[in-house]
Parts: structure tokens; sequence; C-alpha cells
């Protein structure tokens, strides 16, 4: 529904749970707008058609999980190459492989370090309700036609499942930035100027070198511009779990439990795990003396908390290979960092 | 306040409907919510349920453990959730379903005959509004006229001339906490 309201009229998708509430919907509602809903006869032929769409300029949308995203990979860099403006959904499931349909945040890495070849960046957004997944989607139309990147919004798959009342309204973020006009989309040159060409191929000599010279540009500028964060109860806190998605409100519900026996333990959520929140995070080593990592993963995004504290506080993980994570958990996680504080 | 409910039976005895309603009047009276099903490869006729919270503040974590209640439809429900319970909660079984009561001696047991009652209306499929309307009266976690306003709200058009039945069987199931 955010991606319609956003003007996206293209959607390519291949059915695979835990996300076909998304393709369901869109099968419904895209004929009433005039839109495309195209069930593709799998997720390599979904992600072409995108890319396709996407050249002519087109808002264009497909959704998936972890087997399928797997197999737009290809797709996904030649995207990043072609510079264009594309929205992807990620519900995460188990896996590696086929996996299970059981919640995780088992994407982490692929989705924030390229997942595909050639050395790209996605912007990779998360949410932790449902109201904020629907903001997040405008938002992200918005930043691919800006940045001419494809945006990723990473779905834990309970995120996908979850029915909460929310408000429908147009997203607004205070800024009001004017998108560029899409002269590179293959329109038709109607003989009115030269052709354009979209190409994944990098042949000519140096052309490799001065693409990533340029990407490099647009990276750091996203790295500067588009960091986004929230926190809870950071005030006074001397402990921080560090927590995104569906995992942060876990946490939140730990560190009320943690507040009432009077440990001052606050949180910090990543809303945007690429550009990921290094300073923001970092700007707390000295008053917070340890970080507590929680995931429903083994530990993926605790790297990159280790590589924000760099050395300078405590930082600890707490997290499952897959499922529900209890905020019983995070509280002994929790409880444990403290003791190990107080020893030291 | 926040009230938690876990709900469980077979798929196709309408749990994840019952949870709707119910997070779907907590909205309506104000309240946060969340709905939480379970997911997995399940088939029809196989065990579901779904996590309903409802809540006067921002609801944390949509997974609880330790509910406070606990509405089970039928035997595999019971034997999976019935130590899931906070102690001292309330634990409500469809006994026409169920051929055992619950062993443990710290919660609040009601038990009702919700398949017989429904097929007693004449349709055994309002077995779970029968449950529901007991959850009612004995947790008041929503009001009556706001459950009426959701069945309405959640029913579609075309499912609406069953909304009588349904309303019929909530009834029944408040009031046999009572006059059973």
């Amino acid at each position: 529904m955010a991606a319609i309201m956003a003007g996206c009229r293209k959607y390519f998708a291949y059915p695979i749970t835990p996300q076909n509430e998304i393709p369901e919907y869109m099968a419904a509602h895209m004929p009433e707008v005039g839109g495309v809903f195209l069930q593709a006869e799998s997720e390599l032929a979904a992600i072409n058609m995108v890319y396709g769409a996407a050249a002519a300029g087109e808002r264009a949308m497909t959704s998936t999980s972890g087997p399928g995203y797997s197999l737009m990979l290809e797709g996904i860099s030649g995207i990043a190459r072609a510079e264009l403006p594309v929205v992807l959904v990620l519900v995460m499931r188990g896996g590696p492989g086929i996996g299970s349909l059981e919640n995780a945040q088992l994407d982490y890495f692929s989705a924030t370090k390229g997942g595909g070849h050639g050395g790209y960046r996605n912007i990779v957004l998360a949410a932790s309700s449902v109201q904020e997944l629907f903001d997040l989607t405008q938002l992200a139309f918005e930043l691919a036609d800006y940045y001419r990147v494809l945006v990723m919004l990473l779905v834990d798959g309970i995120l996908g499942q979850i029915m909460e009342p929310i408000e429908i309204m147009p997203f607004s973020n205070g800024k009001t930035r004017s998108l560029p006009a899409k002269t590179w989309a293959l329109t038709g040159t109607g003989r009115q100027r030269p052709q354009n060409i979209i190409s994944t191929m990098l042949m000519r000599e140096d052309e490799t070198y001065q693409w990533h010279q340029r990407m490099a540009v647009k990276y750091q500028k996203i790295q500067a511009e588009e960091v986004r964060y929230d926190s809870y109860c950071l005030e006074d806190a001397r402990i921080a779990v560090v927590a995104y998605g569906m995992t942060s409100r876990v946490a939140e519900t730990a560190i009320d439990e943690c507040r009432e026996q009077g440990l001052p333990v606050g949180l910090i959520r990543p809303i945007s795990l690429f550009p990921f929140p290094y300073q923001f995070i970092s700007q707390y080593t000295h008053r917070i003396e340890g970080f507590l990592v929680t995931e429903v993963s083994m530990g993926q995004m605790v790297e990159d908390v280790r590589l924000a504290v760099n050395g300078r506080s405590e930082v600890s993980f707490v997290g499952r290979g897959g499922g529900l994570l209890s905020h019983q958990e995070i509280t002994r996680g929790i409880r444990e960092l403290w003791l190990k504080l107080a020893t030291k | 306040m926040q009230r938690e409910v876990i709900i469980a039976g077979f798929g196709g005895q309408g749990v994840l409907l019952i949870g709707q309603l119910i997070a779907y009047s907590g909205m309506l009276e104000g309240k946060a919510v969340t709905w939480l099903p379970s997911y997995g490869p399940e088939i029809r006729g196989g065990t579901c349920h779904v996590i309903v919270i409802v809540s006067d503040r921002r609801i944390g974590s949509p997974y609880v453990t330790q509910p406070a209640a606990i509405i089970v439809m039928n035997r595999p429900s019971l034997d999976k959730f019935e130590d899931r319970l906070n102690s001292g909660g309330i634990l409500l079984i469809n006994s026409s379903l169920t051929d055992r009561l619950p062993e443990r001696k710290d919660i609040r047991v009601i038990a009702i005959p919700a398949t017989d009652l429904a097929h007693k209306l004449g349709n055994s499929r309002v077995a779970n509004l029968v449950m529901l309307g007991g959850y009612l009266g004995a947790t008041e976690v929503v009001g009556l006229p706001t459950m009426l306003q959701a069945l309405q709200e959640v029913f579609p058009e075309d499912k609406h001339h069953l909304l009588p039945l349904n309303k019929k069987a909530l009834e029944v199931g408040m009031s046999y906490l009572t006059e059973p």
C-alpha cells in the first residue's frame, strides 16, 4: 500500500513465504491504479523485469525472501552497475539453502556487504513496526530516485507476518528534496536527443576504475547524509543494547525489565544498516561501558558495532540462529554484561 | 496495563480470526495492539496459534513466553501450552475436544464445551466465538459493544449474513461462565 502511495506502478515478483502478503496485495490493488502486477516465472525473471522497468524510468519494486534473493543477486549486481533506482523488500527467513520459514535476521551480511559480485553498495533500511515499515517504504522510493541506487527494506520474518494498527499517510521526513529528472531513462529519443544507453558492462580501458571512483563519491554522500537511527532510555545509560528490526522491540521489553531493577541500560537502534550509524555509536563510548548486540543470528551486525566501538568499550552478544528471541534471553545478557563490567 | 493471550487450536478452527477480533477491538478502544501468528509449514488440520497483546502503552516485544491467559481449542494445544501460562493466569479450554483437564493447580481453569454449544446453535464452526465470549466474560479485556463493532468491521460484506449467529455464539460463551 505504501509502495502504491509512493507512486510505484510496476511490481514483479515470484511467490515465497514469508512475504506472500505483498504480492497478494499487489495483485488485488495494482490494477486499480493502472499499474502492473506480474507474477514472474522465477526470481531471476522478476529482478530482470524490475531492471527493465526501472531503466524505462518507472518506480519499480520486487519482494522476496532468502532463497529468492540468492537467485536475484545477479540482477541486483547489474542494477547496481547500471545505477537504476529500484526498491527491493527482503523478508528474512531461516537459512542457508531452502532453510525454514522461521523468523530470522540471517541476511544482514548479504544485504549490507554486497551479496552479489563487484563491490557495490545498496541502501539498506530496517523497520521495527508496521507503521515504520509503511513510512520507510515511501522513503525508499525517494532515496532510490535521488541517488539512483537499489534501496532494500530488510524485514524480519515476524514483521512480515504481524498485524498492527497504522496511520495511513504520506511520509514526510522534513526534507523536501527535488528529485532529479530521469534524463538517463530509456523513454525513446523522439529524435530530439541522442540515444541513452544503459549497460552493466565496464569493458573500456579504465572504465572499472572510473566507475568505482564515481561510486565512492556517491556512497560517501549516502554515508554522510542518510544515516538513520533511534534510541531509547539512552540519556543516563551505562550499558547500551544494540538491535535492529523487531529484535529492538524485544530488547525494549528487556530494558524496561532491567530498569525496574535499577540497571542503567538503554537502546541504540540502527534504522539504516547501510549507511551504518558508526559515528552515533562511537560517540557514546566515553560513557557507555558495555554494548550488548542482539540479533536473530549468530552475530553479524555485531561486527559493525565492534568497528564503531573500536575497542574502547566492552562488546558482548546474545543471539540465536533462528526463531523467536525472548526478552528474557536479552535480560540475561544484560545482567551478565553488568556483572562482567562490575568485576573489571 | 498490558494484556496478553495465546490462542491455539487446529488450523481451520478460527484461532487467528478470534485473535484478530480481540486486536481489532483493542484498536477501536484506542489501545496499542499486536497480533503475531505462528508461522511455519502449516497444513489444514495442523496446529496453529496466535499471540495477541492489548496494552495501554507502546508495545515492546510482540512475542510473549508466559502470558496471563491462554485459550486452547483442542487437546494438542493444551499439551503444548499448559506449561507456558503464567502462575495465576487463566486457561480457557474447549472441553468438547479435550479429554483431560490441566494438571497445574496454580492457575484458573475455565472449561467450556464450545464445540457442543456451537453445534446446538446450528454450526459447530462458531466454537471459536463461544470461546472468545468466555474470554471476554473472564477478563473484560474489551467491552462487548466494541467486540460487536469489530465483528461488523472484520467480517467481509459477503459474510455479514453470519453476523447474528456469531453474536449469539459470543453471548452463549459469556453467559456460560455464570450459568453453565
